[in-house]
């Protein structure tokens, strides 16, 4: 049986009661009203950059000459001739390239129906538009770290999952640690789901389609909204939350039957269950990711997106349960687990960060290479606004992980491990970041208080929940039909 | 001089590695073992250092993605930048996602194509290579070892013959 150590649980306290903190204080120092905002843009402009950054949304030629790279200029010019006339949306996309935020896209269009709009109301606007992308900082930050988090146990019970039904002889010495790490899923999830409703009721503009004066301004928005409406949209997340929290109790509540048993009984209900619990799984999370994550830009759509974040969380979470492992083990709480075990968890890190690399750079590639402006506006956002997150994401979670885990003997090593484990969580903590903030926060991003404070809060209750869980069983299944080579698994 | 070694034959790859342990425990040098297919954990009771033929690949795979930027840059950026379909060729890194196909192609080819030729010229394989098989048996279902002699050849054959050899046979090797 496992104990949680005090210092441990001291951790987690410490770690969450600062991040309460400095949630507390992300969303005290968030602008109230317009006049905050003036306030704070002219405190700005004394640097000559809130000056600049007006100048580029009220006057299209000049942010157009500032933004677009020589390479793209005459096509983009083209651009801006061609679907003025067919798609005002398109082209305001086009026009204000250095702030191409669905909010601003929206406003603009309103601007270009009017076409006579006095220099006030135009300041007004661009105020209203700044105003709530600060107040979505603090709410987007608490976003990112929780869906993080929530995903990475969602993750690891995936993986679990697919070595109960792989019949996989090397990792059940580990189903126990992994049951452990799910256990933040049902909390994470309850959390998770309160945060969207509250999305519904309007306390922030994190997702821009749930606001109906947004949606009757946007036609692109108002086809979607059979699909993107509050209800139907609350009713699939807490769909999904239930189903991967039930296979979540019941698997893990087969698997200790299993050990009191006789018979194989529970350890054949638990392969069908998780059979089921994949396909269900494969499922949701496409939608799960068009739901909590792609609607952020709802303009903007891409077929391989929902892979795409599959990839980034599954890695996230096989270096989760190594970090773990490694922990367990090195408080001698592991008999059976050698660094065969550990070396099989490596080359998952590494194989599950090159495989996120693959997806990233096919989203990326095709997008670039056909460079359709309705698309292809996501990443320019992203290119301008987030340029070091968006490639530092890519040093992260593949160069690093390629040079470091390549080698066999290093894959063995503790300490080299738990390095590219930690690097490889923090860029996908960015990837996380990089897929949200563009849509909700624009160019006013910037890893502060409220982003470390929401991730240092959710790090603390994801130790305390599953360091709590582990205590809960014994740490070795008994009575699994695979435990005995799993035991002697020699690689 | 004649050079005389010793052919232990053995049918059972468990009897094999026994053996293998034992004339390693009793300092005798191994020459040589045949066997008809991979038995698992013997290089490493024979004490044969590990392979560097991963490394020798990752250099390799080093060299191909270098030809591939090299190429690229030389043909795309410096010799005839065009304007293909509004692909910005003004520098390298401009047009990048475009190049990054052939070459991550290009680094597995290389990488795999230098590496077996390099393990067909450290193993001396080639398509009109004579086979030295010492035994035609070790292909089918007989393991061989081979022990050089120096004039402790009773005390040899004894030795192997309490190993579980199969058959015990000194031959004069030229």
């Amino acid at each position: 049986m496992y104990t949680f150590s005090s210092k441990l649980k001291t951790l987690s306290f410490i770690l969450m009661a600062v991040g309460i903190l400095g949630i507390g204080y992300g969303f005290l120092t968030a602008p109230k009203d317009i006049q905050d905002v003036e306030k704070l843009l002219a405190a700005e402009s004394h640097g000559g950059h809130g000056e600049a950054k007006h100048e580029g949304t009220t006057s299209a030629e000049s942010s157009h000459e500032v933004a677009v790279g020589r390479g793209e200029a005459s096509e983009d010019k083209k651009m801006v001739e061609s679907t003025a006339v067919v798609s005002p949306i398109v082209d305001s996309t086009k026009v204000d390239t250095a702030k191409v935020i669905e909010e601003t896209q929206v406003e603009s269009v309103v601007k270009k129906e009017g076409h006579e709009v006095s220099e006030e109301t135009e300041h007004k606007e661009h105020l209203n538009h700044v105003l709530h992308q600060l107040q979505n900082k603090p709410w987007s930050a608490l976003y990112v770290a929780c869906i993080f988090f929530m995903l990475v146990s969602l993750g690891v019970l995936v993986f679990y999952a697919i070595q109960q039904v792989a019949q996989a002889g090397w990792s059940p010495v580990l189903f126990r640690v992994m049951q452990g790490i799910t256990a933040y899923l049902p909390v994470g999830s309850l959390i998770f789901f309160v945060i969207l409703i509250l999305c519904g009721l309007h306390l922030n503009h994190i997702f821009i389609w749930l606001d109906p004066e947004v949606v009757a301004n946007d036609k692109l928005i108002a086809n979607k909204s059979s699909y993107l409406n509050f209800p139907f949209w609350i009713v699939r997340a807490a769909i999904f939350l239930t189903g991967w929290s039930l296979y979540q109790y019941f698997s893990r509540k087969n698997c200790l039957a299993q050990d009191e048993a006789n018979d194989d009984l529970n350890y054949k209900k638990n392969f069908k269950l998780s059979a089921m619990f994949l396909v269900f799984f494969i499922v949701s999370e496409s939608i799960m990711s068009w739901d909590w994550i792609m609607s952020i830009d709802p303009h903007w759509f891409s077929t391989l997106f929902g892979w795409y974040v599959f990839s980034s969380f599954f890695v996230s979470a096989i270096t989760t349960i190594a970090l773990v492992t490694l922990y367990l083990k090195s408080r001698g709480f592991l008999e059976y687990v050698n660094t065969s075990h550990i070396h099989d968890l490596a080359k998952f890190m590494f194989g599950f960060s090159v495989f996120w690399t693959y997806l990233w750079f096919s989203q990326y590639m095709l997008i670039w290479y056909a460079n359709i402006p309705e698309e292809v506006t996501y990443f320019i956002t992203r290119i301008e606004l987030y340029n070091l997150p968006f490639f530092g994401a890519v040093v992260m979670n593949f160069l690093f992980p390629l040079l470091i885990l390549i080698n066999t003997d290093f894959k063995r090593i503790t300490w080299v491990l738990v390095m590219a484990g930690v690097v490889i969580l923090a860029g996908h903590y960015i990837d996380f970041f990089n897929m949200i903030m563009p849509g909700t926060v624009g160019d006013r991003w910037f890893i502060g208080i409220s982003e470390i404070a929401s991730v240092l809060f959710f790090l603390g209750l994801f130790i305390y929940v599953v360091f709590t869980a582990l205590t809960k069983s014994p740490l070795l299944a008994k009575r699994n039909p695979f435990i005995e080579e799993s035991k002697h698994f020699h690689y | 001089m004649s050079n005389k070694v010793i052919y232990a034959i053995y049918n059972d790859d468990d009897i094999l590695m026994d053996a293998v342990k034992k004339t390693r425990a009793a300092h005798h040098h191994i020459e040589e073992v045949f066997t008809p297919f991979p038995v698992h954990g013997l290089d490493k009771a024979m004490g044969i250092a590990p392979t560097r033929l991963a490394i020798c690949a990752f250099l390799y795979g080093c060299v191909g993605l270098a030809v591939a930027t090299a190429m690229m840059n030389y043909i795309m950026i410096q010799d005839w930048p065009q304007d293909i379909g509004g692909k910005p060729s003004f520098s390298y890194i401009e047009n990048m996602p475009a190049f990054v196909p052939i070459m991550f192609e290009l680094t597995v080819f290389f990488a795999a194509h230098l590496m077996v030729i390099t393990f067909y010229m450290r193993s001396k394989l080639w398509p009109f290579k004579d086979a030295e098989n010492p035994d035609v048996r070790t292909t089918d279902d007989h393991f061989l070892m081979e022990v050089a002699v120096n004039d402790n050849e009773e005390e040899l054959i004894s030795f192997f013959q309490s190993t579980g050899a199969v058959e015990v046979k000194v031959i004069d090797k030229h």
